[in-house]
C-alpha cells in the first residue's frame, strides 16, 4: 500500500466510525465537547485541552427526534437529535449549538429536555458582522463561553491556550485547502469519497494531527501526475459527505475540483488573523468568513466567490447539493444561480437528505449534467 | 352632528391612511422603505420616513384569495416552496410590480431586523441585490437567558444608531432626538392602550371575537408610534372595557369555550378557522399577537431590550410563559396550536411548547397543520376533526365542572 493509500485509509477510518474515536478519547481521559455547525469556536475547546467533536448528524432514519421537531426541518439537525436521545453521544461532556439559522434556534430546548446529561452551550454571534460592534458582541459572547468550558475542563484557559490553539486551526485550515486543491488534480487518487472523508476527520481527531496527515497527503499528490478525463465542477451547500451521492459522482467520473461546502473548505479558506488578544482575532475572524448562506450576505459574495472558484478551478459546471429544509440555501439558490448563470456556468442542483434511500434520480440528474459537459 | 365612529372603523381608516401615506410620499418624490414587522418603527417615525410592510402585504394578499397564485409565480422564479410564504408572495411581486389584492408601492430602500427570524435576513438580502437598493439591518442575536444582557443591548444600540445615520444620508432628512423621545412616549400610550383593549379578553364573555386582534393587528405594528394610533387603541380600549362592564359582546352567539390560538392566522383560511370554531360556540381570547406589538420600556436601553423581547426571539422559557400567563388571565378552557409551514422559528419548539403549555395550564390541546398564507398546506377536514375533538374535551370538562358544583 502507498503512503497515499495509507494515509487515505487512516483519515477514512476515522471519518466513517466517529464513535471509535470519541471512545478512545475518553477512555485516554480526555474530555469531549460537541460541536454543531456553523463556526462555532472549536478553538476555544481545543485551548481548554478537550477534543472538539464535530456534530454534522448522520445518514439515519430519525424516530425519536420527530418528537421535538417537525418533518420540516433539516435532517442534519433531526440526527443530531436522534443521536443524542438515543444515546449515541454518550461520553461527551457538553454541545455548543448556535442560533445561526430558524432551525438551530429550536434545537438547544429540544436538546435540553431530551438529553438531560449532556449541557448545552449557546453560541450567539454577531450577524452585523464586519462592524466593530459586531466583532465586539462576537467577541463578548467567545469569553462567555470560554468560561464556560474552563468550568467544564476544570481548568483555566490562558490567553497563550487560545493563541496555540488558533495557530493549531490555522495551519490545519491551511492544510485542508492545500489538500482540496491537490485532490481537485487527482480524482482517480482521490474519488469524492475518499476527499470528503479526508476532510470530515478533522471534526473527530486532533487538528495538529489532521493538519500534519493533510499537508503530507497534499505533498505526496502533488508529486504524482494529474488525472484526465474527469469533468471539473465546484459543489456548493452545505454538506456533501453521502456515500450514495458521491458513488455517483464517481460512476459519472466527476472529479471536485474545488468547494464551497459550509463542512469542508468554506471554514478553512478564512484564517483567524494573530491579535494580541486572541478572543478578539476569532471574532474578527467571523466577520471574514464568505461563502456560506447562513452568514448575513447583502452583496451575495457567495455568488461572486463561487463563480470566481469555478472560474479559477477550470470547472465546467457548479453541483449544488442542496440540504434539503435550509432554507438559507434555498434563498440564496435564486440569485447566486442567476450569477453563475451569467457568468456562463451550468448549475445541477440535487436535494438531498440524511434519509434518503433512493438516490435514483439523483443518478439521473448526474448523469444527464455529465453527458452536457 | 356626525356619528361617533366607531374604533373599529378608526382603525381601519387610520390603516388606509397609512398605506396611502407612503403612496403619497412615494409621489412626492420621497425616498421609502420596505421595512421588517418588528424592526424598531421609532426610528421611522421620528424622522418621518414613509415604510411599508412586505409581511402586513403577505397577510392582506393570502386573505384575499392570491396567495397561492403569487406563491406559485416565486416558486416558477426558482424558489422553493419550503420557503416562507410571505416571502414568497413578495419575491413574486418584486418581480411583477403588480398584484390584484394589493400593492404597495416600490421601495428606495430596505429596513431589516432579524428578531422575529432569520429568514427575514435572507429574504432582504435577495431584494436588496434584485432592486439593487441599499439595504440596513439590525441584527437582535437570539436570546439565551430570561432576560436581555449588557452585551446584547450594547451591540442593538450601536447598530441603532448605525441605521440612524445611514437613514439620514439615504433620505436626507435628519433625526430629531427630541421628537424621538416624544415618539417614545406616544409608542407607550398605544401599547399600553393596545394591552387593555387585550386584558379587556379576561371578562366572561370576552366583550369582543378574539379574531378581530389579526383584524387590528396591522395598524399595531406600523402605527403606533403616532398620536393617531394611540387615540385609535384607546377608544378601542374604552370600548371593550365599557361592552364587558355590561356583559356584553360582539362575537357571535353564546361563547361556550375560549380558547388560545398559537401562531399566525391562516390569512387564506381565515373565515374557516374562525367559522369552525364560531359556530362551536368557541370564542379565541388569547393570543401572542397581544403582547407581539406591545413594547413598553422607560429608556433607550429598555427600548433596545424590547426587541429582543419580540416572540420568537426569546429563550424557551419565557416565550412559554407569556403564553401561560396569557392563557391564565384571559380563563380558556383549551387551545389550538397552528404548525404553520412557512416558519421554521415558530415551529422548532412548538411541540415541546404544546406540552409545556398543557402541563402547566391543565388545559386540553390540538395541533394542526397550516400556513400563514400558502393555502395549500391548510387541510379544512384536519382542522375540522381537531376542532371538534378539542370541543368534545371541552364539552366534557364544562360538564364534570357543572355536575361537581
Amino acid at each position: 500500500m502507498s503512503r497515499i493509500d495509507d494515509i487515505l485509509t487512516q483519515l477514512e477510518t476515522i471519518s466513517r466510525n466517529p464513535r471509535a474515536q470519541l471512545d478512545a478519547c475518553l477512555a485516554a481521559g480526555k474530555k469531549a465537547v460537541g460541536v454543531m455547525p456553523y463556526f462555532c469556536p472549536e478553538e476555544l475547546v481545543y485551548a481548554a485541552g478537550m477534543q472538539p467533536f464535530g456534530l454534522w448528524g448522520a445518514d439515519m432514519v430519525c424516530d425519536q427526534s420527530r418528537r421535538y421537531y417537525p418533518a420540516f426541518i433539516c435532517s442534519i439537525l433531526h440526527s443530531v437529535l436522534e443521536l443524542g436521545i438515543t444515546g449515541k453521544l454518550a461520553g461527551l461532556s457538553a454541545i455548543m449549538i448556535p442560533f445561526s439559522c430558524d432551525s438551530l434556534k429550536g434545537m438547544a430546548t429540544n436538546w435540553e429536555v431530551s438529553v438531560k446529561d449532556i449541557p448545552v452551550i449557546n453560541v450567539a454571534y454577531a450577524q452585523n458582522r464586519k462592524i466593530d460592534a459586531g466583532t465586539e458582541f462576537t467577541a463578548s459572547q467567545l469569553r462567555k463561553i470560554r468560561g464556560q468550558l474552563a468550568e467544564i475542563a476544570g481548568r483555566e484557559i490562558t490567553d497563550a491556550d487560545i493563541a496555540a490553539a488558533v495557530e493549531v486551526y490555522n495551519a490545519d485550515r491551511a492544510a485542508i485547502i492545500a489538500f482540496a486543491d491537490a485532490a481537485g488534480k487527482h480524482p482517480k487518487l482521490v474519488p469524492a469519497a475518499k476527499r470528503s472523508a479526508v476532510i470530515k476527520a478533522g471534526f473527530f481527531m486532533d487538528r495538529a494531527e489532521h493538519a500534519k496527515l493533510l499537508t503530507e497527503l497534499a505533498e505526496l499528490l502533488a508529486a504524482e501526475p494529474g488525472d484526465r478525463g474527469y469533468i471539473r465542477v465546484v459543489t456548493t451547500g452545505i454538506l456533501a459527505d453521502s456515500p450514495a451521492l458521491l458513488e455517483i459522482f464517481e460512476e459519472n467520473r466527476i472529479c471536485i475540483a474545488a468547494d464551497q461546502i459550509a463542512a469542508e473548505s468554506v471554514d478553512a479558506r478564512t484564517q483567524t488573523p494573530v491579535t494580541e488578544d486572541p478572543i478578539i482575532g476569532m471574532a474578527e475572524r467571523y466577520g471574514k468568513l464568505e461563502g456560506c448562506s447562513i452568514l448575513f450576505d447583502p452583496g451575495k459574495q457567495r455568488g461572486k466567490e463561487l463563480v470566481e472558484l469555478a472560474k479559477q478551478a477550470g470547472a465546467e459546471g457548479i453541483i449544488w447539493v442542496m440540504t434539503k429544509f435550509c432554507d438559507p440555501e434555498e434563498y440564496d439558490f435564486v440569485p447566486v444561480k442567476r450569477m453563475a448563470d451569467a457568468a456562463g456556468i451550468r448549475v445541477l442542483s440535487l436535494e438531498v437528505d440524511r434519509q434518503m434511500v433512493n438516490y435514483e434520480q439523483i443518478r439521473s440528474a448526474v448523469q444527464a449534467f455529465a453527458e452536457m459537459c | 352632528m356626525e356619528e361617533k365612529k366607531s374604533a373599529k372603523v378608526i382603525l381601519r381608516e387610520l390603516q388606509d391612511k397609512i398605506a396611502q401615506d407612503v403612496w403619497d410620499a412615494k409621489n412626492r418624490g420621497e425616498k421609502i422603505g420596505w421595512c421588517a414587522s418588528n424592526f424598531p418603527q421609532e426610528i421611522t417615525t421620528a424622522m418621518g420616513i414613509q415604510v411599508t410592510y412586505p409581511e402586513n402585504m403577505g397577510a392582506a394578499v393570502g386573505a384575499k384569495g392570491g396567495g397561492q397564485r403569487m406563491c406559485e409565480y416565486a416558486e416558477g422564479m426558482g424558489y422553493s416552496n419550503d420557503l416562507c410564504s410571505y416571502s414568497r408572495i413578495n419575491f413574486a411581486y418584486a418581480d411583477l410590480k403588480e398584484c390584484a389584492e394589493q400593492e404597495i408601492p416600490m421601495p428606495d430602500f430596505l429596513l431589516c431586523c432579524n428578531n422575529i427570524c432569520n429568514c427575514m435576513m435572507k429574504w432582504y438580502e435577495n431584494l436588496a441585490l434584485e432592486l439593487d437598493i441599499p439595504l440596513l439591518m439590525i441584527d437582535i442575536p437570539h436570546l439565551d437567558k430570561y432576560t436581555c444582557d449588557e452585551d446584547r443591548i450594547r451591540y442593538i444600540r450601536a447598530q441603532f444608531d448605525d441605521c440612524v445615520r445611514q437613514l439620514e444620508e439615504i433620505t436626507g432628512k435628519k433625526m430629531d432626538w427630541d421628537h424621538f423621545r416624544e415618539v417614545m412616549d406616544v409608542s407607550q400610550r398605544s401599547s399600553r392602550a393596545w394591552l387593555r383593549a387585550i386584558a379587556s379578553m379576561s371578562a366572561t364573555p370576552s366583550p369582543f371575537s378574539g379574531f378581530d386582534i389579526f383584524n387590528n393587528m396591522a395598524v399595531a405594528c406600523v402605527g403606533r408610534g403616532t398620536v393617531a394610533a394611540a387615540e385609535a387603541f384607546e377608544a378601542l380600549a374604552d370600548e371593550y372595557e365599557e361592552l364587558a362592564a355590561k356583559g356584553e359582546t360582539t362575537f357571535k352567539g353564546e361563547e361556550k369555550h375560549r380558547i388560545l390560538f398559537e401562531g399566525i392566522a391562516c390569512w387564506a383560511n381565515l373565515r374557516f378557522t374562525y367559522k369552525a370554531l364560531q359556530s362551536r360556540g368557541i370564542n379565541l381570547t388569547a393570543s401572542v399577537y397581544g403582547p407581539a406589538f406591545s413594547f413598553l420600556y422607560q429608556n433607550m436601553d429598555e427600548l433596545m431590550a424590547a426587541y429582543a423581547y419580540v416572540p420568537n426571539s426569546n429563550c424557551f422559557e419565557r416565550e412559554l410563559e407569556m403564553r401561560v400567563k396569557d392563557a391564565i388571565a384571559h380563563k380558556v378552557d383549551g387551545a389550538v396550536f397552528h404548525m404553520n409551514r412557512s416558519c421554521k422559528n415558530w415551529s422548532g419548539n412548538l411541540y415541546e411548547l404544546e406540552r409545556r403549555f398543557r402541563e402547566e395550564t391543565g388545559v386540553p390541546t390540538v395541533m394542526f397543520d397550516g400556513d400563514q398564507s400558502d393555502p395549500r398546506v391548510f387541510s379544512e377536514a384536519q382542522y375540522e376533526t381537531r376542532v371538534e375533538a378539542l370541543a368534545e374535551i371541552m364539552d366534557e370538562r364544562k360538564r364534570a365542572k357543572e355536575a361537581q358544583a
